[in-house]
């Protein structure tokens, strides 16, 4: 049996109910199953969850580091796409 | 029944856990992969948690001042009432998953029985019990069923896992003499009755696994009567070295 023989799976845990599920981690498994359970021994062990997804990490796309000036630096110069751009009329109240 | 039998079947209880957990601590660092090598440590704690709540209650039943850690670290073999499975060396992954297996399986039937005793601090620590009980259970059926129904090696270890531990099952279900009386009192659950429900619970995830049920020949006994394998003082020597070389010894 071999660790590198298994895929990678992610872990996503939800602390609490009502919270999104959070990444905690990734671990090796055969199959879905073995990682659920071995996500509740590695991550849950201090009763952090009620709710575990794992996904094989195959599966996840991602973007890539060299297109980040491309994709998010375009948006720090457009002020007017933050709330705090624009004053509010004495008139609104609770905004 | 007097407290003397009540004492040492709540011993009897707590060693299992202890002989059980020492056991499967000692896969730490060395399991087959690191995730389940963090899933037998959790298993162990369970079983280090149930055997204080045990341990503590021996020690007010004989009310003579001694402490859950006497119990653990001070007794000799001979005093030790643990099943003779519980001792068992690990062997590979697969004998340690038989045994695990066969002593979960009991351990959820048996739980599910205890909750229901007359005796509130034993309910009580069945009750606790049961919840990681079913998850012990869980664990150790579904890897019997994946190295069963696996590749041909891990099918054999398999086999040759439960093969090796079946004759150290029928103790469980044997009453010794503090059984019969804490059975005939209503405290515990009938051994004798769980045993087809331990058979045909255990047959059933056999049967999953594509394995077959091992010969039931040449049973062993003992181990609830302090008679031990050798295996046991080889637990002992490591578990109790610290205190036995350093009394009192706290850290």
């Amino acid at each position: 049996m071999n660790a590198k023989d298994w895929p990678l799976w992610e872990v996503f845990i939800r602390s609490k109910q009502g919270l999104d599920h959070k990444h905690a981690g990734s671990l090796h498994a055969a199959d879905a199953q073995m990682a659920i359970e071995s996500a509740r021994d590695v991550y849950t062990r201090r009763m952090e969850g009620v709710s575990i997804w794992v996904v094989e990490s195959a599966h996840i796309h991602a973007s890539s580091p060299d297109d980040a000036g491309a994709l998010f630096e375009p948006a720090n110069d457009k002020v007017y796409r933050h709330p705090t751009f624009y004053d509010l009329p004495e008139e609104v109240k609770h905004m | 029944m007097n407290h003397q039998h009540l004492f040492e079947y709540v011993l009897q209880l707590a060693d299992n856990a202890n002989v059980l957990s020492h056991r499967l601590g000692q896969w730490c660092g060395h399991g087959p992969v690191i995730e389940q090598d963090i899933a037998m440590t959790n298993l162990a704690l369970d079983l280090i948690g149930q055997a204080r709540n045990l341990y503590q209650y021996a020690a007010t039943i004989e009310g003579k001042g001694r402490t859950e850690d006497d119990m653990a670290y001070l007794r000799d073999g001979w005093d030790f009432y643990n099943l003779l499975l519980t001792e068992l060396p690990n062997g590979d992954f697969g004998k340690t998953v038989a045994r695990q297996f066969l002593y979960d399986t009991y351990a959820l039937l048996f739980y599910s029985e205890l909750k229901n005793s007359p005796n509130e601090m034993l309910a009580a620590i069945a009750e606790k019990s049961l919840k990681e009980t079913a998850y012990h259970y869980r664990w150790s059926s579904e890897w019997v069923i994946r190295l069963g129904d696996g590749t041909e090696e891990s099918h054999r270890k398999m086999q040759e896992g439960l093969n090796e531990v079946w004759r150290y099952t029928d103790e469980i279900f044997q009453p010794v003499e503090r059984e019969k009386i804490l059975i005939a009192a209503g405290v515990l659950p009938d051994l004798a009755a769980l045993k087809p429900q331990w058979e045909e619970k255990v047959r059933a995830v056999i049967e999953e696994a594509t394995l077959s049920l091992p010969e039931a020949a040449g049973m062993q006994y003992g181990g609830k009567t302090g008679r031990h394998t050798e295996a046991l003082g080889y637990i002992l020597a490591e578990m109790q070295y610290m205190q036995r070389a350093y009394p009192g010894l706290e850290w």
